[in-house]
């Protein structure tokens, strides 16, 4: 991010990595019955930053447990809106980011949508169809509005393509842990720390992964290379069991303690 | 104006593009360069062109149709992709992209299908080249085209049943894609419409320009030029753009016909989904809504992007019929013509015979992209 200054989400990442601190980053998809307190209780087990998904009716990018907490969201009613609302009133002490699919934002408007997150205090955007080349109308609206857009960068691209898309990522850069969708998964991917170290030598930007971290001893393993990790199935399949946010919470405690070095 | 490349980021005017995740950019890439040149290869045109003919039986023929034409009051031709290999039109795109897939290394192919008969095809081009092959169908799709099923599986591919969302091609599509993400490494996405992330709707309406070419030809010869009206069914769009690359550098007119339960043109809007910016039936807040046909090879929200573009130019226009008109229209031809449609293809008899008095006199193309014997049972069911 030469040249301006880093937002919150940014800042906030850098700060924690520069005190030598894994950065954690559970996912809860917004509009499930109890998701307020589970990203209530995430923030307070350890999160440096909680991902709220806003569900989409074909999410490509999503495995089976993340597709049937949206499904479950969206016939209780969930709404674009009606998440972001009630993201604003949540008092959390971390940033927000949302991930949502590029349809969301477009029929929304960019204009609109990226204001909207901005008066909420969410501080980033993660649109898992939207890659590089189509998302200049998006990050223009986003940036305008202070929005930190966050992009993926995945173990197929070039090391030219993986230089663009970090001269592009604010916040975070979100390196694809495997060739998939999401999904837990037993052992993590070679792939994982794989493309990890190659984002890891061309940029300063922290490098999260995602996609397939599921246990604390799969996220220690992930940081021995990445700044963080996103952990988001492993999680969503808590509340869809019924774990509500104190399985939340101690599941996302056990992932701090194993980023820490203290094990799981 | 006339149906040419898409600009190189694979817009048509407002519409198209290549919105999926970053994990398959750089497969859409290599796509697009694979077939550029693949298409300017004059030996793999050759051998493309041998499989149309020797395997896929092209050219397919175009039919006169005394009876009904005088039951109708106007001059009906059909073009015969029903007498294709495989039953329908689909056969020109998959041999195509099966060749495309040999040609860039995939072992594997996989596809979406709705009424079954892309899949049929895939299947049929993955046995022919020795490939692998998995087929995504909804599971209403599964249960209301069983002969399909079996028949794909005749073949050797496997068929998965997707339990999700509306059950039916949209979230076959989703389940196809979501294979490619974790596969693409050996697999080649066999996309069955003009729909999809560049390179898709400009690739499967190149392989399908061999309908309106031929057509064009063929009505040349038969009234010395080209008919006033072109007709073809709508879902995605495949078997439409085929048959108006052939006549929309002319005067004819090009008619879509959608399902009423899935008219994307007729009541959409622009949005997003499976990788391009089209017109999508979708509520107040994006969410994609169901579409609802009889027809599960139309039963789809959206359309290809170049269909919009010929829209909102006005080149094309897009008109939309009942379930009932189908069903009239699919024994309207059985009875007078002794032969069976598709209920896709119905969509667009429906439309002229609805139509007959605007059209009265004048000579109007239907592509007949299918043949009917997959929905015979489904149309028996319901007569009950």
């Amino acid at each position: 991010m030469s040249g301006s200054r880093p937002g919150r989400l940014e800042a906030s990442l850098r700060a924690a990595r520069d005190r030598g601190r894994k950065c954690l980053v559970p996912y809860i998809t917004g509009g499930l019955e109890g998701w307020e307190a589970a990203v209530e209780a995430a923030a307070a087990a350890g999160a440096d930053t909680v991902e709220i998904g806003i569900p989409f009716s074909d999410p490509v990018m999503d495995g089976p447990t993340i597709q049937a907490a949206g499904d479950r969201a969206l016939a209780a009613g969930a709404t674009p809106g009606g998440i972001v609302a009630a993201a604003a009133e949540l008092d959390v002490g971390v940033p927000l980011v949302v991930m949502t699919y590029y349809n969301i934002a477009h029929h929304m408007g960019h204009r609109r949508f990226a204001r909207s997150l901005a008066e909420a205090g969410v501080s980033g955007a993660i649109l898992a169809d939207l890659p590089l080349e189509e998302s200049g109308p998006w990050t223009v609206a986003a940036d305008d509005a202070g929005v930190e857009t966050v992009l993926l960068a995945a173990p197929t691209a070039s090391a030219e393509r993986l230089a663009a898309v970090c001269a592009r990522a604010r916040g975070f850069v979100y390196a694809v842990g495997l060739l998939g969708v999401t999904g837990e998964r037993a052992t993590l991917a070679a792939s994982a720390v794989v493309i990890a170290g190659r984002l890891k030598e061309i940029t300063d930007l922290p490098v999260l992964v995602g996609v397939g971290v599921s246990t604390p001893a799969q996220a220690a393993e992930a940081t021995t290379v990445a700044d963080g990790v996103v952990v988001g199935s492993a999680i969503v399949r808590r509340l869809l069991e019924g774990q509500g946010p104190e399985g939340v919470g101690s599941f996302v405690a056990g992932l701090r303690r194993a980023l820490d070095g203290a094990g799981p | 104006m006339s149906m040419s490349e898409p600009t190189p980021e694979g817009r048509f005017g407002d519409f198209g593009g290549c919105y999926v995740p970053e994990t398959l950019v750089p497969a859409c890439q290599e796509l697009d360069g694979a077939f550029r040149a693949a298409w300017a290869d004059e030996a793999f045109r050759r051998r493309l062109d041998d499989l149309l003919r020797d395997y896929a039986g092209r050219p397919s023929p175009l039919t006169e149709c005394p009876r009904l034409s005088a039951e109708l009051g106007l001059r009906l031709l059909l073009k015969r992709e029903d007498l294709n290999h495989t039953g329908s039109h689909k056969i020109n795109n998959v041999l195509g992209q099966a060749l495309l897939a040999e040609r860039m290394g995939k072992t594997r192919l996989v596809a979406e299908t709705g009424a079954g008969q892309h899949g049929v095809a895939t299947a049929t081009a993955a046995a022919l080249l020795g490939m692998e092959c998995t087929v995504y169908m909804g599971e209403v799709d599964v249960s209301r085209q069983e002969l399909n099923v079996f028949r794909m599986r005749l073949l050797g591919a496997e068929v998965h049943a997707v339990a999700t969302g509306s059950r039916t091609l949209k979230d076959a599509i989703n389940e196809a894609l979501r294979d490619w993400v974790a596969t693409v490494e050996r697999t080649h996405y066999c996309l069955g419409s003009v729909m999809g992330p560049h390179p898709y709707p400009w690739m499967v309406r190149e392989f399908h320009r061999v309908i309106g070419s031929e057509a064009r030809r063929q009505c040349a010869e038969l009234v010395g030029g080209d008919p006033d009206v072109v007709v073809a069914c709508v879902g995605g769009g495949s078997n439409a753009a085929g048959i108006f690359s052939g006549f929309a550098d002319g005067d004819a007119e090009l008619v879509g016909v959608e399902p009423a339960g899935g008219a994307a043109v007729g009541r959409g809007t622009p949005g997003v989904v499976h990788g391009s910016l089209s017109y999508l039936m979708q509520d107040e807040f994006g969410q994609v809504l169901e579409a609802e046909s009889i027809s599960a090879g139309l039963d789809y929200p959206g359309v290809g992007p170049e269909h919009a573009h010929l829209a909102r130019t006005g080149r094309a226009r897009y008109e939309n019929v009942t379930d009932g008109e189908v069903l009239e229209a699919f024994e309207l031809l059985s009875r007078t013509e002794g032969i069976i449609p598709a209920l896709e293809p119905a969509h667009g008899l429906a439309w002229i015979s609805r139509e007959r008095q605007a059209l009265a006199g004048r000579t109007v193309l239907l592509n007949l992209s299918g043949r009917g014997d997959k929905d015979v049972d489904l149309v028996m069911g319901l007569q009950g």
